[in-house]
């Protein structure tokens, strides 16, 4: 997780709610290009853009689609509005949560005993699927983020099938103010989901370390 | 600019405690929030909301109810709900109560503030199909602003989510011809965007983080409404806090705090959240932290200060979480009316 590819310069985000936005504003901080886009057209939401995120760009989806990463941040009740041929051959970021008690069961997740990104992963076959950014608040990403060495600096958590799109996304997190902590294949984003420690408040990397390897661990009998 | 500022309150009508922490019947949270919009009213301050949960830590499930008896109990208070959850309730329903309502106080203090609802609970409750709830949302606030735009009694709608209304009355009408209805909103940029396309007031829900963020949203919402042509009159921001008031922020503080502390142990079981920190409840207890706690002073600047950011001309204070004693919801409010009100209107003349 050390090589982190330097030519990342484009985040292309899908979503323009408060997570969306909140990215969008991390990111541009971090000195990324950012574009932003939703199910609106690029001139729609184009006020909202360059008030709400001053410096982004409101484009079309498939102008986000060709950015160098990609972050997902629309309802989760909606990941069919999502374009799998668009979002083909990418790294995206999910930063979506099943979260039934805030936002109601749904039935693709609630009979499914996959994690809310394997089967977004499986919806989206041909893009290279990272859980992360899941478990910080989006006012908590604008305030908590750090200088790599900070004392006090923030872990966040990420998971992947795919070791390439883990490393971009590190280096990512990274710049925008966090250490980023492998948390292993996709399926381990189980680990922080709602309803766990590590999604219910914030952790240093060791801390997180810890929290991830106890949860490798079958329960207690 | 001669800017002015109402003050004001708003409760969910959280059932109180007994002293082992269980809770007090909702019956007397009912009466107890009436109770506080009586004396709010009497003490002079400007508007109280009641806000729509049907929990039994939050029982105030009908504002319309509530707003209707407190009509006849004040004199210059103006009542609204914050907010009512339109989308699963009939909006020819909420209308008519807050009209009626209208018409018990004499006209022209009365208001409806249509929300989603944060929570979900109502979905399970109305028998509403949670995956409808954005198509939901739109209808009911169209059927609700096409009432209220009405210039005749007879009101005619159609749309998906409910039978069309063809040519039918829908009275009582509001004594001074129409009723505010605003739009609340937590901070989604989109919605603050929909509230200026529709040219309604907006009502901001600032529950953490600093205020302040909430600049950009606002100025989102007046360009939006100003592109889309509407009266500037209309176009109104108001923000809706957690707060207290006490002689001092000491008291404030600690006042505030079990409530705080009941609140987050009754959300984190719903939501899996971890055992409140009181690290916590201080970063959002103290400037710029989204909880108005303190004495009248601190209050009054932390006020005017986001006034600064948003311009807005109501700040209003939910006191109440998590069964506050009711003589301290009392005094709070007295201190917000007598206290609190004077010192922003001094501060906000010398602008």
């Amino acid at each position: 997780m050390t090589t982190a590819p330097t030519e990342l310069r484009t985040i292309g985000i899908l979503g323009a709610g408060r997570v969306g936005t909140a990215v969008a504003r991390q990111a541009l901080k971090a000195g990324y290009e950012v574009k932003i886009a939703t199910a609106k057209s690029a001139s729609e939401i184009s006020l909202i853009v360059e008030i709400i995120t001053p410096g982004a760009i409101a484009v079309d989806a498939a102008e986000a689609a060709s950015a160098d990463l990609v972050v997902i941040a629309v309802p989760l009740h909606k990941y069919r509005t999502l374009d799998p041929e668009l979002l083909a051959g990418l790294t995206a970021i999910d930063v979506m949560n099943y979260w039934a008690p805030i936002d109601g069961e749904l039935d693709d997740f609630e009979g499914d005993p996959r994690t809310s990104s394997e089967i977004i992963q499986a919806y989206l076959p041909e893009t290279r699927i990272v859980k992360s950014l899941n478990h910080i608040g989006y006012h908590d990403l604008e305030e908590d983020g750090r200088e790599p060495g900070s004392p006090d600096r923030r872990a966040l958590a990420l998971a992947s099938d795919d070791e390439e799109a883990k490393a971009l996304v590190a280096g990512f997190i990274d710049r925008l103010g966090y250490d980023a902590v492998d948390a292993g294949p996709l399926s381990a984003g189980r680990a922080y989901q709602p309803g766990t420690e590590i999604f219910a408040s914030a952790h240093n990397a060791e801390q997180m370390r810890a929290l991830l390897e106890a949860a490798k661990q079958p329960a207690p009998s | 600019m001669g800017e002015t500022m109402e003050i004001g309150a708003y409760s969910f009508g959280d059932t109180q405690r007994h002293e082992d922490g269980s809770l007090r019947s909702t019956h007397e949270a009912v009466r107890n929030l009436h109770e506080a919009i009586v004396h709010a009213d009497e003490v002079g301050l400007d508007y109280f909301g009641v806000g729509e949960h049907h929990t039994t830590t939050m029982p105030a499930s009908s504002p319309g109810a509530t707003i209707a008896a407190a009509a006849a109990a004040t004199k210059q208070i103006i009542l609204g709900s914050a907010a009512s959850i339109i989308s699963t309730d009939d909006p020819v329903r909420v209308y008519q109560q807050f009209a009626t309502a209208d018409a018990i106080s004499g006209g022209g203090r009365i208001e409806i503030t249509a929300g989603r609802g944060s929570s979900v609970e109502t979905f399970p409750l109305f028998g509403y199909d949670l995956g409808d709830h954005d198509e939901l949302y739109a209808n009911k606030l169209n059927l609700l602003m096409t009432i209220s735009e009405s210039d005749s009694e007879e009101v005619t709608w159609s749309g998906s989510r409910r039978p069309d209304i063809p040519n039918l009355a829908v009275v009582p009408r509001p004594v001074q011809g129409r009723m505010p209805i605003w739009l609340a909103t937590g901070g989604n940029a989109g919605s603050s965007a929909r509230a200026g396309q529709l040219g309604l007031p907006v009502s901001y829900g600032i529950i953490g983080g600093a205020p302040h963020r909430f600049a950009p949203l606002a100025e989102l919402y007046r360009e939006t409404a100003k592109r889309a042509g509407h009266p500037e009159e209309n176009i109104k921001v108001s923000v809706a806090a957690m707060g207290l008031i006490a002689p001092t922020k000491e008291e404030a503080l600690e006042r505030f705090y079990p409530g705080w502390y009941n609140l987050n142990v009754e959300m984190g079981r719903l939501r899996g959240w971890p055992e409140p920190d009181p690290n916590a409840y201080y970063a959002q207890a103290n400037a710029p932290g989204a909880y108005y706690i303190g004495d009248p002073d601190e209050v009054a600047e932390r006020i005017v200060h986001l006034h600064g950011h948003m311009g807005h001309m109501r700040h209003f204070l939910q006191m109440d979480i998590g069964g506050l004693p009711q003589d301290h919801l009392l005094e709070s409010i007295t201190l917000l009316a007598t206290e609190v009100k004077p010192r922003v209107e001094r501060l906000l003349a010398k602008k």
